[in-house]
């Protein structure tokens, strides 16, 4: 027997508690009337739903159950969810007046939904275009989203989402076809004409780039007959109709020459005029479109920026080489040193292996002018003959063409972007998924301070230290004698006497006579994550330095590697995580002067610390991998990063590091943390300080416990 | 056919078939130089390139038997030296493979040595300078090498830790050969001598190598090896489709990344 309806009563006390009615004043009788109709499922799923948008915004939630009727009359379940859940997104993402929007405009989501449902999304798939082309191509081609597909030969652009064909799996191949032929635009030189004289007339333009497609295909047969397939595929999918109008072309004598291996895009360019259809096929679906002014300006700054680099690079060249020819070297010539192209074969052109020749002496170039030459290569078929003069003193500025250094700290000055960042998910327990790329962390330095800190506080500790110090020694990994061994590297004086008066009564000789030395490596790799919101300014702060300089001493005796990080940040879009020590770095004055120098700063988010930890991680090899957090209190942001969502998510991040073989450990000494570590750490897994003064000690103590 | 295999000792086993070694560079004349003068030899490289078939090809050439040891964190040098044993109520010293090797003028190649323990590596030192002793505290004595015995070592710079780097005064009492993968032509042969697949897919599993490779870096650590290029070309020479072949055997083997893994999957689907 199914469970009785809800009456309307019920319905709207449920929704005053869920949407706070004595505060958002919002009129649960309007949507009570609708939802009362509902069957007892429906009513519950709208309800449960209406609660769990409201943990995002209670405005919001109101218009959700206002317009749950209609949503269920056409969609399923499934789709009313996800239609709520892109609404709660889009308040993440953009605030309420987007969110409320996509809330009113059904028909807008429904139509999105579909596109989404088998479209390929960029924000998705660019994990696994960027590594595709990347291989296709031989070097650092990158990858962003447009409106439209084009390259301007070192971005490829591409729409953040594709969705011409039916299924997902198509939509992905539309996009991977359209990479390489972007990618083979720029690799067998389409661009390697005059493209000005395209620049006012779109319609000679179309007609480059269909000739262009003619061209590239066969290229792309030769050499990717896989990818030529794909893009067969994507014709007929698509392009059915188009077919006799390519075939037409291919009658054609002058067309056919583009097949040829040797054919350049010159050709193209040049019958334009010459031929004569009645129908011109459509540009194909993969080619996206050519962006003459973006082409010539990233074609002139390479061009130039390459000419320079080489040149410079030929000068050196020739210095080493007169170097090499007498003991001293002969002063500067006014003429510049000419360089010729020996084993000039089409094989090794093709691959950029070529040497220099100067003065009848073979020069092997080395690999960085090996890679100037392949760019060179692709841009213009050749060296061009004028590269090959070494560059005169002062010529060339290289500073002028050198990329503006980053400086992390500036990033967020300006427009916000994420270069040179690391972003992270974050776990959503409410809504009980990931949001994708959330979080946006960058490692920062810690300027060193060189104060009376540290020595204050090795005088201050100084009792303490000497126990410490005794305690560890008994810890570390020390040579032991293993005895009555099966083979050893000696002899077992007492064992052996044993034996050989166990075979003077007649029993057999044991074999166990000898003694082993037998080190234990004590494998541990440690990082101490340690908390730097504001909230620790003051004497935990102190403390905190404190424990971290007590810490480093004793790790040094017991010789296990570790590394120290602080962290805080501001909203999910600055998290900061500030480097004291690296695994790598020795403990020396310098990093005692960075923990000097560890300042409070903001709030603290930690979910994504832990996962950027993890991450590190991997790259260590040690049996015991542990990750020990100092902290003062929940974890807790500007944002919504608040109460059970942090430690939710904090959670979820802990499970993650677990489950990659890290052993999570937290030291807090927030009196409250018995109601919320046990859930996030486990019971066994976290130790809370009652008072502060003993923050050093303990730390060293439980460091001490949980590594024996 | 017999099925049953013989039981040699290494020191007696001489490699009597020429194996394949396709030379890249001036590696066997200096070699077979560095042989002549008694000086130790250290090979550099990526795994999979060689450097082992190098060693067989170099027993074979010098006609020196070839021992060899796989270097792990545990190996002691006893492990390398020798160490007692009982047999028969009596203790019996027995030689490790080192100790074997310098008594019969063996070649021996300590693979990965980095690997082993610091303490371990440094027992090759008298041996690997112009004393060539090996000393054996256990036992008091002072092994002295022929002129046929040679020691080598192999080392990957590649992706050994800070703390796994070789240790300066280990390293220049060697004379480095440096090995990397051939150029593409080279390659393709090796891989057509090694498995008899045709022409064309040897080049193109070659062009599939160069993908990886050149994604070392941003997000591979490695990329295909020839060795694995040789394994794929097996797979393909008895009947396996060359995509099947390259994800198996190729793609696998270099990477656990699931985004990697497709992407991987689609440029050897893209060029077979
Ligand atoms: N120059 C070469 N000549 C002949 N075969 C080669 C050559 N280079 C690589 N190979 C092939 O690659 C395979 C792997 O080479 P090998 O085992 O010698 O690698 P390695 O350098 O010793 O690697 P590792 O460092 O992993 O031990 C060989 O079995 C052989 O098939
Ligand atoms: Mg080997």
């Amino acid at each position: 027997m199914s469970r009785q309806s809800l009456t309307e009563a019920q319905i709207i006390e449920f929704l005053d508690k869920c949407l706070e009615v004595e505060f958002s004043f919002v009129k649960n009788e309007i949507p009570a009337v609708d939802i009362v109709k509902q069957s007892r499922p429906h009513q519950d799923f709208i309800l449960n739903l209406t609660q769990r948008v409201a943990a995002t915004n209670i405005e919001l939630a109101y218009q959700f159950a206002v317009h749950s009727k209609q949503a269920l009359e056409e969609m399923d379940l499934l789709m009313v969810e996800a239609w709520a859940m892109s609404a709660t997104d889009q308040y993440d993402k953009q605030g309420l007046y987007p969110a409320m929007s996509a809330i009113k405009n059904l028909d807008q989501f429904i139509h999105t939904a579909h596109v989404k449902a088998c479209g390929a999304v960029f924000e998705e798939e660019a994990s696994i275009l960027l590594p595709f082309i990347q291989g296709l191509a031989g070097r650092k081609l990158k990858l962003a989203e447009a409106e439209q597909a084009y390259t301007d030969t070192e971005t490829i652009f591409i729409p953040a989402i594709t969705a011409l064909f039916e299924t997902k799996k198509e939509n992905f191949l539309h996009y991977k076809v359209t990479v390489a032929y972007l990618w083979a635009q720029i690799q067998f030189g389409s661009f390697r004409v005059d493209l000005e004289i395209l620049s006012n007339d779109p319609d000679k333009l179309n007609k480059f780039s269909v000739l262009e497609n003619i061209r590239l295909e066969a290229c792309l047969e030769r050499e990717l007959p896989g990818l030529y397939r794909d893009m067969q595929i994507l014709k007929t999918l698509f392009h059915p109709e188009h077919e006799q109008d390519t075939e037409n072309l291919l009658s054609i004598e002058s067309i056919q020459a583009l097949l040829h291996e040797n054919a350049e895009a010159a050709h193209s360019l040049d019958i334009i005029e010459n031929i004569k259809v009645d129908q011109w096929p459509e540009v194909y679906c993969y080619q996206g479109t050519i962006q003459i002014d973006q082409v010539a300006t990233i074609f002139e700054r390479r061009i130039e920026k390459e000419k320079a680099y080489f040149r410079v690079a030929l000068s050196e060249l020739a210095n080493e080489q007169s170097n090499k020819q007498d003991d001293n070297p002969i002063e500067e010539t006014d003429e510049n040193s000419a360089f010729k192209l020996a084993n000039k074969d089409e094989h090794t052109k093709q691959s950029g292996n070529i040497d220099l020749e100067l003065d009848g002496e073979l020069i092997t170039p080395p690999e960085h002018v090996r890679e100037l030459m392949t760019s060179i290569i692709v841009d213009f078929g050749e060296i061009p003959p004028e590269y090959l003069f070494a560059a005169g003193p002062g010529e060339y500025d290289l500073k002028k063409y050198q990329e503006e250094e980053i400086n992390p700290n500036d990033v967020w000055k300006g427009t916000y972007h994420e270069e040179g960042a690391e972003i992270y998910n974050e776990w959503n327990f409410k809504r009980q998924y990931y949001h994708k790329n959330w979080c946006v962390l960058r490692e920062l330095e810690i300027k060193p301070v060189y104060d009376d800190f540290v020595a204050d506080t090795l005088n201050k500790h100084k009792g303490l230290l000497k126990s410490l110090r005794h305690t560890f020694e008994v810890l570390r990994g020390e040579d032991k004698l293993l005895k009555r061994q099966p083979y050893g590297d000696d002899i077992d004086i007492d064992a052996l006497v044993d034996a050989l008066a166990d075979t003077k009564s007649g029993m057999e000789m044991s074999e166990r006579v000898f003694t082993k030395m037998h080190k234990e490596d004590r494998n541990v790799a440690v990082i101490f994550m340690v908390d730097m919101s504001g909230s620790t300014r003051g004497w935990i702060n102190e403390a905190e330095r404190e424990s971290l300089i007590l810490l480093a001493e004793v790790l040094e005796i017991l010789g296990d590697r570790y590394a120290i990080y602080g962290f805080s940040g501001m909203t999910r879009k600055r998290c900061e995580l500030y480097k004291i020590k690296t695994f790598d770095e020795n403990y020396d004055d310098e990093i005692k002067a960075r923990i000097s120098n560890i300042q409070p700063q903001d709030y603290t988010r930690m979910g994504v610390f832990i996962r950027h930890i993890t991450k590190m991680f991997r790259d260590v090899e040690a049996s015991t991998k542990l990750l020990i957090t100092l902290s003062d209190g929940k974890p807790d942001d500007y944002d919504t990063y608040r109460g059970e969502y942090g430690v939710e998510d904090t959670r979820q991040a802990l499970y993650e590091a677990h489950r990659e073989g890290i052993h999570p450990f937290c030291i807090t000494i927030d009196e409250k943390a018995r109601d919320y570590l046990p859930h996030m750490y486990g019971a066994a897994n976290y130790a809370v300080i009652d008072d502060i003064a003993k923050l050093p000690q303990k730390v060293s103590d439980i460091y001490r416990r949980i590594t024996s | 056919m017999t099925m049953q295999s013989k039981a040699l000792k290494p020191e007696e086993y001489f490699i009597k078939d020429e194996p394949f070694y396709q030379s890249i560079g001036e590696e066997i004349e200096v070699f077979e130089a560095a042989y002549r003068q008694g000086l130790p030899i250290l090979l550099k490289g990526p795994t999979g390139c060689g450097k082992t078939r190098f060693m067989e090809h170099m027993a074979w050439r010098l006609k020196r038997p070839l021992i060899t040891v796989s270097c792990h964190d545990d190996l002691t040098s006893s492990d390398l030296v020798g160490r007692f044993l009982i047999s028969g109520g009596e203790t019996v010293w027995v030689d490790g493979p080192l100790a074997r090797a310098v008594r019969n003028g063996a070649i021996c190649y300590l693979d990965e040595v980095v690997e082993a323990r610091k303490d371990t590596t440094v027992v090759i030192h008298p041996l690997a300078d112009d004393r060539r002793v090996l000393p054996m505290e256990k036992v008091g004595e002072l092994l002295e090498a022929t002129p046929e015995f040679c020691l080598t070592i192999s080392y990957n710079p590649g992706y050994q830790s800070v703390m796994k780097d070789l240790k300066q005064s280990t390293r220049q009492r060697f004379v480095a050969l440096e090995f990397d993968y051939p150029d593409a032509q080279l390659e393709a042969e090796i891989i057509i001598k090694e498995t008899g697949i045709e022409d064309k897919t040897a080049q193109q599993l070659v062009k599939f190598a160069h993908m990886t490779r050149d994604l070392k870096g941003s997000g591979l650590d490695e990329g295909a090896s020839t060795r694995l290029l040789v394994h794929a070309a097996k797979l393909i020479v008895d009947g396996i489709k060359p995509v099947t072949a390259c994800k198996t055997a190729i793609t696998q083997a270099i990477t656990d990344d699931s985004d990697m893994l497709i992407a991987i999957n689609e440029l050897s689907s893209s060029l077979f």
